[in-house]
C-alpha cells in the first residue's frame, strides 16, 4: 500500500505545474529579449560595475516587493510601505543625532517598521476594514508624523560604518545590498513555498471562508504578514537611508506605486491567491534592466513611468488579450 | 380536444461546466394557462436549466422556442423584454436597497423627457403587487432589513412586476410556511388564469399533484419523461426521477446509542435562534430539520465557532466547552461540513491534497516545512475511502464534480479523527451516485461510535437517516422524536410553525 | 422619501460645526462670510473630484489615476492657451472636459472589456498620463504670465457674491443628486456595486456600470485640470501629485463603503468639506502645515474604524423578536 502510495506520488509530480512555468518563462524571455537589446543598444550595458551599480535603484524596492507579495496573494495590500520606511529613516535620523550606536540605529529602524505593521495588521483585521483603505490612511498617517517631526529639515549625522548597508561591498562587484536580497529571496521563496505558513497563504487568498472553516486562525495570518512587510520596510529603510547618507520627510516618496508594479508585474494576482517569488524575483530584474537601459539611454525618468505603466497594463492584459481571441476562434 | 401549441419549448439543450455536463439533450414544452411540474432529485440540473432558460446561462447546443420562434436569449435583458421571468432558488437582490427599488431594478417606471425615474409610481406599483400577495412590508425598508421569508415575498413581487408571459418558479416553497404555500398557489392560478405558462420545480410530490397540470422529468442533467398529472401516480414518478425503487436509498442500521458526547443548553443568539437545548450521543444520527432559513445552519455555525454573540453552554463529554474559532472546535473534535460547499468547504483553487492536509498543516509537518509526500499520503488514504474519483490527488478541487467536492470536504474532516461531525444539507446538490455514497458513510461512521448532526431540508433524507428528529422553525426548537414516532405529517406541520408547544416524545 | 441625512452624515455635519466654532472662537476673521466663501471655494475642485470617484467606488473599482488625468488636462489645455491666446476659453473647459472623458474611458474599457482590476489599470494610467505631460511639455512650465486674461479671469468672477469656481461645484453637486437617485444609469451603478450577482441576473451589465463611473470620473478630472492651472496660476509635470489621495479620503470620510455599493452624495460632499476645513484651518490656528498629512490620514483611519462599526453584521433575522424593525 505505502508502495503504491510512493509511486503514484512519483508519478504524478508535475515540474512543470509544480513551478507554474509558463508565467514565469514568459518574464524571462522578456527580460532576456530587453537585456539583449539594452546590450545593442549601449556600450555602457554590459559592464559589470555598471551593472552592479545599477542594482542599487531597485534592490530596496525589491526587498519589500517580496514579503508584499505574499500580502496580495492573501488578498491584503499595502500601500503605507513608501511612509513606513520614511517613519523609520527619520527614526533612525534622530537615533543617531542623539549618538547612538550603529546597532541600535538598525534595530530602531526596523522596530519602527514593525510597529508600523503591526499597527497596520491590528486595524485591518480587529476592525475588518479593507487593507487598502486603512493603508490609504497610514500611508498620509506615518509619512505626515515624518513631516511633524522633521518639517523641511535634513539629518545626516549618521556615524562611520553606516554607510556600509547602502554603499559597502561584500565581495568584488557584489554589493550587502545585492547580497542581502538576495538572502531575503531566498527565504521568502521558502517561507511561501516550502512551509505551512506558505500553505496557508495561497488557502486564505484563495477562499479565506473555507481557510478559517478549516481551523486557519485567518486574522493572526494575515496580522504577522502586515508585520512582515512592516519589517522589511525598515530593512529597506536602513539600505535607503545609508546608501543616501541622510533622511528628509519625501525619502522614497511615490515607492509604493513601482513595489506594486514589481509584484503584479511577477505573476502576482492582485485579487489574491495565485502568484510565486521566483516570478517576482523576475519581474524585479526586468524592471531594474529596463530602467537602466532607459537610463543609459539618457530617457528621463518620467517618462520610464509611461514605459512601466505601460508595461503593468499590457502584461496583465496580454493573457486576458489571448485567452478571449482564442475563444472567438473556437 | 384541441391541441395547444406549446409556449415556450426547448429543443435539445445541452449545457456542460467544467468536469459536469448539466444538461444533455433536454427538450421541454411549457403551455400558456397551465402549470408545468419540473420534477428532479437535487443535482439533476434543473437549477442550470432554469438559468438557461431566462439567458443568464448560454446552452452549448440546442435551441429555445417561443411560439415557435427560434429566440436566442445573449442576457437576463433580453429574456425579460420577451416576457420570461424567474423567481430563483437563491433570492438574489440587492441588500443596500429599498424593497420598491429591488421590485423595479432593471425595469424602473420613468416620466418626462429625460427619463427621471418616477419612485412615488414605483411605490405605489410596489405597494399594489405586495397588498395583492398579502406580504405587508414596507416598500421603503432597506431589503437588509427583511426576513427570509419576506425576502422571499420581494423576489415573487418582483416577478409578478413584469408583464409576465412565462413565469419560472424554482423551489418556491423551501423557504415558505404551510400558510405562505397556500398563498403562493393563489397566485400561482391566478396567473393562470391570465394565461401565463408557468414552470414549477420541487421536490415535494404533494406540492406537484396540488398545483401542476403536466410533469416533466430529469434525472442527471437528462429528460426521462413527460406528460399529464392526472395520468400518473407518485410512485411511478418516483421510480422515474431516481431510476430505482426508493427503499434501498437509505442504508440505515439500528445500533445501540453510547453516551453523551455533545450537550446544549440554552444556546442563543440575538437574531438568530434562541433556547435551543439537546443532546448528541455517541452512534447516534440526530436530524434537525426545518424550513431553508429556520435558523439551523446557524445554530451550528454557532456550535462550531464561527459566530459571535452566543449565549449558552456547550458540553463535550460531560466537559464544558468553550469554543470561540473553528479551530478551537476542530481541537475538541467537533467538525462542520457546510451546506455552502464553494465559497465555505474546499480551497477550489487548491489540489485535492492540500484541501484535505489543510486543518491540520501542524500535525503533518511537524517542523513548520511542508513534508508533501505525507500530505500526500494522508489524503490518499481518506479521498480512497470517500471513493473520491479524480485522475489523482493533483488535481484541482475546482475540477471535480459537486458530489466529488463534497466527498473531498467530508474525507478532509475524517482526517482529523474527530467525535462529532456536523453535515449541513450533506446531499444538495450531488448526484445519485455520491448521494448514496454520503448516506452510507455516514452509516459506517456512527457504526464506529462517532455522532453525527445531519441538517437536511430534505423530508425523505432526514426521516431515513436519522435516530431522532429535531425540528425548527424561525429560530426555535419546536418539537422532538424518536425514530420509532416519526410521522411526515406531524414533523412538516412542525416545520411550518404548526405547533405551538414543544412536543417531546 | 429617503432621509436626506443619515446619522453618519449628521455627526460628520456637527464635527465640521464644531471645528468650525473652535476655530472662530481662536481666530474671529475665520467666521466672516467672505472667508467661509474662500474656503468653500479652495474647497471646490475636491468637492468635483470626490464626487466622480464616488461613482467609481460604488461600483467596487477606485480611480488613482484622477490626479494624473487632471494634471494632463491641465498641461494641455494651458499650453493651448498661451500658443492661441484667443480660442474661446469656454470651448477650452470643453475640449479639456472631452479629453479628460477619453482618458477615463481608456480606464473604463481596460475594467470592462478586459476586465482587468481597476487598481491595476489606473495604477498603470497614473504613470502613463504623468509622463505624457513630460513628453508634451518637455518638463516646461506653462507660467501665469503665458496664460490669458479671460483663462485666468474665469473661475475667480463673481457671481451673485459667488466664484464661478464655487458654482460650478455646487451645479455638480446638484447634477449628481439627479444623477443618483433619478437616473437609470445612476441606480444601475448603486445595484452593481452592491450585489454584481443580482445586478447580473436583472439585466444590468455591471462592467458597463464600472465603464459610465470611469468615464464620469474623468469627465470631472477633465474639466478639474482646466480649474486647477486658472487656480494656481502654473502648469508643470508634478501638478496635483498626489492629489487622488485626498479625493478618496474624501470619499471613505464621507462614508462611501470601499466594498461598494453604499455611499450618498451629502456624505461625499460633507467629507470633502471636512478635509477642506482642516486644510482651511490649519495655517489659522497656527499650526504648521506639516501637521497636516497626517491629521487626514489619522481622521481616514479613525473615520473607516468608526464605520465598520456600524457596517458590522449582526446575523440574519430569523427570529421573530428581532424582526421588529422600526418604522420610519
Amino acid at each position: 500500500m505505502e508502495k503504491i502510495t510512493e509511486q503514484k506520488w512519483q508519478l504524478s509530480k508535475d515540474w512543470f505545474k509544480a513551478i507554474k512555468l509558463p508565467w514565469e518563462f514568459f518574464l524571462i524571455l522578456i527580460t532576456a529579449l530587453v537585456f539583449t537589446l539594452c546590450s545593442f543598444a549601449s556600450p555602457y550595458f554590459l559592464d559589470v560595475w555598471n551593472l552592479s551599480d545599477a542594482t542599487f535603484n531597485f534592490v530596496e524596492k525589491a526587498i519589500v516587493a517580496l514579503p508584499l507579495a505574499m500580502l496580495i496573494i492573501c488578498r491584503d495590500i499595502d500601500l503605507s510601505i513608501a511612509s513606513i520606511i520614511a517613519l523609520s529613516s527619520v527614526a533612525m535620523g534622530f537615533a543617531a543625532q542623539y549618538g547612538l550606536g550603529l546597532e541600535l540605529i538598525v534595530i530602531i529602524g526596523i522596530s519602527v517598521g514593525v510597529l508600523c505593521g503591526l499597527f497596520n495588521g491590528w486595524v485591518v483585521t480587529h476592525f475588518d476594514i479593507p487593507a487598502i483603505v486603512v493603508t490609504i490612511g497610514t500611508m498620509s498617517l506615518f509619512r505626515g508624523i515624518s513631516y511633524i517631526l522633521l518639517g523641511d529639515q535634513v539629518l545626516k549625522d549618521y556615524p562611520d560604518g553606516f554607510e556600509y548597508f547602502g554603499q559597502g561591498y561584500i565581495y568584488w562587484v557584489f554589493s550587502f545590498e545585492f547580497a542581502l536580497f538576495l538572502l531575503a529571496a531566498v527565504f521568502f521563496y521558502a517561507l511561501l513555498h516550502k512551509t505551512n505558513f506558505g500553505r496557508r497563504c495561497y488557502a486564505i487568498g484563495n477562499n479565506p471562508t473555507a481557510a478559517f472553516y478549516s481551523g486557519i486562525n485567518v486574522k493572526r495570518h494575515r496580522l504577522l504578514l502586515f508585520v512582515i512587510v512592516g519589517a522589511l520596510a525598515g530593512v529597506a529603510a536602513v539600505l535607503l537611508t545609508s546608501r543616501l547618507g541622510s533622511t528628509r520627510p519625501t525619502i522614497a516618496l511615490g515607492w509604493e506605486l513601482s513595489i506594486i508594479t514589481m509584484v503584479v508585474l511577477g505573476g502576482v494576482n492582485i485579487m489574491g491567491g495565485a502568484g510565486s517569488i521566483p516570478g517576482v524575483f523576475i519581474a524585479v530584474f526586468l524592471m531594474g534592466i529596463v530602467t537602466f537601459g532607459l537610463g543609459l539611454l539618457n530617457v528621463p525618468g518620467i517618462v520610464m513611468s509611461i514605459i512601466i505603466g505601460g508595461m503593468l497594463i499590457s502584461v496583465i492584459a496580454t493573457p486576458v488579450l489571448i485567452k478571449k481571441f482564442s475563444h472567438r476562434g473556437s | 380536444m384541441p391541441q395547444v401549441a406549446p409556449f415556450y419549448s426547448l429543443r435539445g439543450i445541452s449545457k456542460a461546466f467544467p468536469g459536469v455536463k448539466a444538461l444533455d439533450k433536454v427538450q421541454l414544452d411549457l403551455y400558456p394557462g397551465e402549470v408545468m411540474a419540473l420534477i428532479g432529485e437535487n443535482g439533476a440540473g434543473k437549477s442550470t436549466l432554469v438559468k438557461t432558460m431566462t439567458g443568464i446561462y448560454q446552452p452549448d447546443s440546442g435551441e429555445l422556442c417561443l411560439q415557435g420562434q427560434t429566440v436566442s436569449l445573449a442576457t437576463p435583458d433580453a429574456a425579460r423584454s420577451l416576457g420570461i421571468t424567474a423567481i430563483h432558488q437563491e433570492t438574489v437582490l440587492f441588500d443596500e436597497l429599498s424593497v420598491t427599488e429591488n421590485i423595479f431594478t432593471g425595469h424602473y417606471l420613468t416620466h418626462g423627457p429625460f427619463k427621471t425615474l418616477d419612485w412615488k409610481e414605483m411605490r405605489r406599483q410596489a405597494m399594489q403587487i405586495l397588498s395583492d400577495i398579502e406580504a405587508p412590508i414596507d416598500p421603503d425598508m432597506l431589503l437588509r432589513h427583511l426576513s427570509i421569508g419576506q425576502r422571499h415575498m420581494v423576489a415573487i413581487a418582483r416577478a409578478l412586476s413584469f408583464d409576465a408571459k412565462v413565469v419560472i418558479l424554482d423551489e418556491p416553497t423551501a423557504a415558505l410556511s404551510i400558510h405562505e404555500t397556500q398563498e403562493l398557489y393563489k397566485i400561482v392560478n391566478k396567473l393562470k388564469a391570465s394565461g401565463c405558462a408557468i414552470m414549477f420545480i420541487s421536490h415535494k410530490f404533494d406540492e406537484v399533484f396540488a398545483i401542476a397540470d403536466r410533469y416533466t422529468v430529469f434525472r442527471d442533467g437528462c429528460f426521462v419523461g413527460q406528460g399529464k398529472i392526472d395520468q400518473i401516480d407518485e410512485a411511478q414518478l418516483v421510480t422515474m426521477m431516481v431510476g430505482r425503487t426508493v427503499d434501498q436509498v437509505y442504508p440505515k442500521q439500528k445500533l445501540p446509542l453510547g453516551d453523551v458526547i455533545l450537550k446544549a443548553q440554552n444556546f442563543s443568539h440575538p437574531t438568530e435562534f434562541n433556547d435551543i437545548n439537546f443532546e448528541l450521543r455517541s452512534g447516534e444520527i440526530l436530524g434537525f430539520y426545518g424550513l431553508v432559513g429556520a435558523g439551523r445552519t446557524e445554530l451550528m455555525q454557532a456550535i462550531y465557532g464561527v459566530s459571535e454573540n452566543i449565549n449558552g453552554t456547550l458540553e463535550l463529554q460531560g466537559q464544558p466547552l468553550s469554543i470561540r474559532s473553528p479551530a478551537d472546535a476542530i481541537k475538541a473534535g467537533i467538525v462542520y461540513v457546510p451546506e455552502e460547499r464553494q465559497s465555505q468547504g474546499v480551497v477550489l483553487d487548491l489540489p485535492i491534497y492540500q484541501n484535505i492536509g489543510l486543518p491540520q498543516l501542524n500535525q503533518i509537518n511537524k517542523n513548520g516545512l511542508l513534508n508533501q509526500r505525507s500530505e500526500y499520503a494522508l489524503a490518499d488514504t481518506y479521498a480512497r475511502r470517500l471513493l473520491v474519483k479524480a485522475p489523482d490527488w493533483h488535481e484541482h478541487v475546482g475540477n471535480l464534480s459537486g458530489g466529488n467536492q463534497q466527498k473531498v470536504v467530508i474525507a478532509k474532516w475524517l482526517a482529523t479523527k474527530p467525535k462529532v461531525i456536523i453535515l449541513d444539507e450533506p446531499t444538495k446538490g450531488i448526484d445519485i451516485s455520491s448521494k448514496a455514497a454520503v448516506h452510507s458513510f455516514m452509516s459506517e461512521l456512527v457504526e464506529q461510535g462517532l455522532a453525527v448532526i445531519m441538517i437536511s431540508s430534505e423530508l425523505p433524507e432526514v426521516m431515513g437517516m436519522s435516530d431522532r428528529i429535531i425540528v425548527m422553525s424561525e429560530g426555535l426548537q419546536v418539537a422532538q422524536w424518536h425514530r420509532a414516532d416519526f410521522n411526515a405529517e406531524k414533523i412538516v406541520s412542525a416545520a411550518s410553525g404548526g405547533l405551538n408547544e414543544k412536543t417531546i416524545h | 422619501m429617503k432621509k436626506l441625512f443619515t446619522s453618519r452624515e449628521a455627526l460628520l455635519c456637527l464635527l465640521i460645526l464644531a471645528m468650525l466654532l473652535s476655530v472662530g472662537s481662536v481666530a474671529k476673521d475665520f467666521l466672516s462670510l467672505s472667508n467661509l466663501l474662500s474656503a468653500y471655494n479652495d474647497t471646490s475642485i475636491l468637492i468635483i473630484l470626490a464626487l466622480g470617484q464616488m461613482l467609481v467606488i460604488i461600483t467596487r473599482c477606485i480611480d488613482l489615476s484622477v490626479a494624473a488625468n487632471l494634471a494632463l488636462t491641465g498641461m494641455v489645455v494651458a499650453m493651448l492657451n498661451s500658443s492661441y491666446p484667443d480660442f474661446p476659453v469656454p470651448l477650452l473647459m470643453l475640449f479639456g472636459m472631452l479629453l479628460g472623458l477619453t482618458m477615463g474611458m481608456i480606464n473604463g474599457l481596460l475594467v470592462w472589456k478586459l476586465e482587468i482590476p481597476a487598481i491595476v489599470v489606473t495604477l498603470g494610467t497614473m504613470s502613463i498620463y504623468r509622463g505624457i505631460i513630460f513628453l508634451l511639455s518637455e518638463g516646461a512650465w506653462v507660467n501665469v504670465h503665458e496664460m490669458s486674461e479671460a483663462f485666468m479671469h474665469i473661475p475667480r468672477s463673481l457671481h451673485l457674491g459667488v466664484a464661478l469656481l464655487s458654482w460650478l461645484s455646487i451645479m455638480v453637486v446638484g447634477i449628481f443628486y439627479y444623477f443618483c437617485r433619478y437616473s437609470r444609469s445612476g441606480r444601475e451603478i448603486y445595484a452593481a456595486g452592491n450585489s454584481p450577482t443580482a445586478a447580473f441576473y436583472t439585466g444590468i451589465d455591471v462592467g458597463r456600470s464600472q465603464f459610465i463611473a470611469f468615464s464620469i470620473s474623468g469627465l470631472l478630472a477633465g474639466l478639474c485640470g482646466y480649474l486647477w492651472v486658472s487656480r494656481y496660476a502654473v502648469a508643470y509635470v508634478d501638478v496635483a501629485a498626489g492629489f487622488e489621495l485626498q479625493v478618496i479620503s474624501a470619499c471613505v470620510i464621507g462614508g462611501i463603503s470601499i466594498m461598494g455599493g453604499r455611499g450618498t452624495v451629502t456624505g461625499c460632499v460633507l467629507g470633502a468639506v471636512f478635509i477642506g476645513v482642516i486644510n482651511n484651518s490649519l495655517p489659522v490656528i497656527g499650526v504648521s502645515p506639516f501637521w497636516q498629512m497626517a491629521i487626514s490620514g489619522a481622521v481616514i483611519v479613525l473615520a473607516v474604524i468608526a464605520s465598520s462599526k456600524a457596517e458590522k453584521k449582526s446575523g440574519r433575522i430569523i427570529l421573530k423578536s428581532a424582526a421588529i424593525v422600526p418604522s420610519r
